[in-house]
């Protein structure tokens, strides 16, 4: 097959220059036959798991180096252990996140997620448990990951759930926090931690695939200087492909090789704290000259409609939670615009009604109280259920006033403290119960 | 046959077509295509070479390219032709 100068150029351009790499490369496994009461037998079933974990994790190497791409991790999602813990005592909590997390860093794995339970409508004895030693499994692990699922559009939104979920978030370091999530509808085939986890109705295991690329599409813009919506739209289309056949070449490569299903590619756009790899970027490449200006949410919204467009036509296993992310951490420019003043909580709502995160990576003042942050989390989450979309937060409580930073480093960034609104929402927070699902649901049947 | 490109970037001096093409010769590596171009300014030498008969694994012959690169100072880059195949061709 021949090759112009050109295409190959554009290829190594992308690669070496402009950060485009495979976020993530997930394991997604069924753990469901840890399920048991005696302790013992759960922790020898995770050691058998060692042997595969090990297996993958040397796989994901090898295919990155006969591609010559960079795989930034290499991650696990097991099925929630929710279920082990409908016959499992609590007292085993702490003692089986860290097997967990063993099995992760032994066999180098950077994130092992499904400390997670589904508390839509209620709270089950499993459900409660997972919420209730989530600070102190997070606070004491390193690679584990969790998510609650508070809300869905089939079933409605848990304040009481969150509530719980707060309390935990306040008690955690930092670091852990960032490890845990709160979602309405949450896919159950995402890459992305710490959302990640085995769900329902997948095959044994499979292996799922993220992609990055902001820095991608934010110089093809630059390069172009498109004209019209309409050129902008194409240009970001065409180069969503290219990333997304990339993913799916890595992803189909760790299939084969190990044998098992290939599950999706998560089309989603992920930044990262590297300058030239941010989302906030892309649409000031646009032309909004700061992130959060009016405006933002349409060159969002088209951003995100042309990548989805794009890789659709480069994968059929679509999956995850497909868009573009806005962590506001992990993205140098979104860390600046927050800083700035540019971005607010009611920016990142508003942004949220076209993307899939949410309200990500922010910090929060532990001063400003609980109640500001339950009604954030009800925010998302009512937006997630009555626009059917797949939504959560992930907030970082820290001691520091609006306007502070702390680093986390790495991947995750610099943290801002956002100020949350000085207005009183106790008496609303206060309620219990949960909110009926809307009436979308009976567009279900 | 199995392809990989090889992308070498840097000041233009003698030896380094000689320097990659000796190390590829080692291994047992044919070059099929080869083309230089200016790339953003720069000396860029691109290669299609088959490596289905190498001696060495792609991951170990792009370190050994990639160790000539150092000491003729130039980057090299190796990638395998399916990344350009998957995202250039349908």
């Amino acid at each position: 097959m021949k090759y112009s100068v050109d295409e190959i150029i554009e290829v190594h351009r992308m690669l070496s220059e402009e950060d485009l790499d495979i976020r993530s490369v997930t394991l997604s496994i069924n753990t469901n036959f840890l399920i048991s009461s005696n302790f013992e037998e759960i922790k020898e079933k995770i050691r058998g798991l060692y042997s595969f974990v090990s297996k993958f994790s040397k796989t994901v190497e090898k295919v990155s180096e006969k591609y010559g791409i960079r795989i930034v991790t290499k991650r696990i999602a097991i099925s929630p252990v929710q279920f082990i813990f409908e016959v499992l005592s609590p007292s085993y909590s702490l003692s089986l996140a860290k097997e967990l997390d063993k099995l992760a860093e032994e066999n180098g794995i950077d994130y092992i997620s499904g400390y997670s339970a589904f508390a839509d409508r209620g709270l089950s004895k499993s459900s409660e448990t997972v919420l209730k030693s989530l600070s102190e499994v997070l606070n004491s692990t390193e690679r584990l990951a969790g998510m609650i699922n508070a809300g869905s559009t089939m079933a409605g939104v848990n304040i009481d759930a969150v509530k719980l979920f707060v309390d935990e978030l306040f008690k955690m370091k930092p670091e852990a926090s960032s490890r845990a999530t709160i979602m309405a509808n949450v896919p159950p085939d995402s890459p992305f931690v710490p959302s990640a986890h085995h769900g329902l109705g997948m095959p044994d295991s499979m292996i799922n695939v993220a992609v990055s690329g902001p820095g991608v599409i934010e110089s093809v813009i630059k390069r172009n200087k498109p004209t019209t919506l309409q050129e902008l739209h194409d240009l970001i289309k065409r180069t969503a492909f290219k990333i997304t056949r990339l993913g799916e070449l890595v992803g189909k490569a760790v299939s084969k090789e190990l044998g098992i299903p290939f599950g999706i590619v998560d089309l989603s756009l992920a930044p990262s704290p590297k300058i030239g790899d941010s989302v906030a970027g892309i649409i000031e490449a646009m032309g909004i000259s700061k992130m959060g200006g009016h405006g933002s949410l349409m060159a969002l919204a088209l951003l995100i409609d042309a990548v989805k467009k794009g890789g659709a036509m480069a994968t059929s296993s679509v999956g995850g939670l497909s868009g573009a992310f806005i962590p506001v951490s992990e993205d140098s420019v979104m860390v600046e615009r927050a800083i700035d003043g540019s971005i607010d909580f009611f920016t990142l709502l508003a942004l949220s009604s076209v993307c899939n995160t949410g309200i990500d990576m922010v910090g929060v003042s532990k001063r400003q109280g609980k109640d500001k942050v339950i009604g954030l989390i009800l925010d998302v989450l009512a937006m997630g259920v009555i626009l059917n979309k797949t939504l959560g937060v992930r907030v970082i409580p820290l001691d520091a006033n609006p306007g502070e930073t702390v680093d986390l480093g790495g991947l995750l960034g610099k943290v801002v403290v956002m100020k949350l609104k000085d207005i009183d929402v106790n008496n609303f927070t206060s309620l219990s119960g949960y909110m009926p699902s809307g009436i979308k649901r009976l567009e279900f049947g | 046959m199995e392809n990989a490109v090889i992308i070498v970037v840097g000041a233009d001096k003698p030896g380094i077509v000689a320097g990659i093409a000796s190390v590829l010769a080692q291994n047992n590596v044919n070059i099929i295509d080869i083309s230089q171009t200016v790339l953003r300014g720069v000396f860029a030498m691109i290669m299609i070479v088959d490596i289905s008969q190498s001696k060495q694994p792609l991951s170990r012959l792009r370190e050994e390219l990639q160790k000539k690169g150092k000491e003729l100072n130039v980057e090299v880059s190796v990638y395998h032709e399916e990344v350009f195949k998957y995202m250039e061709r349908i």
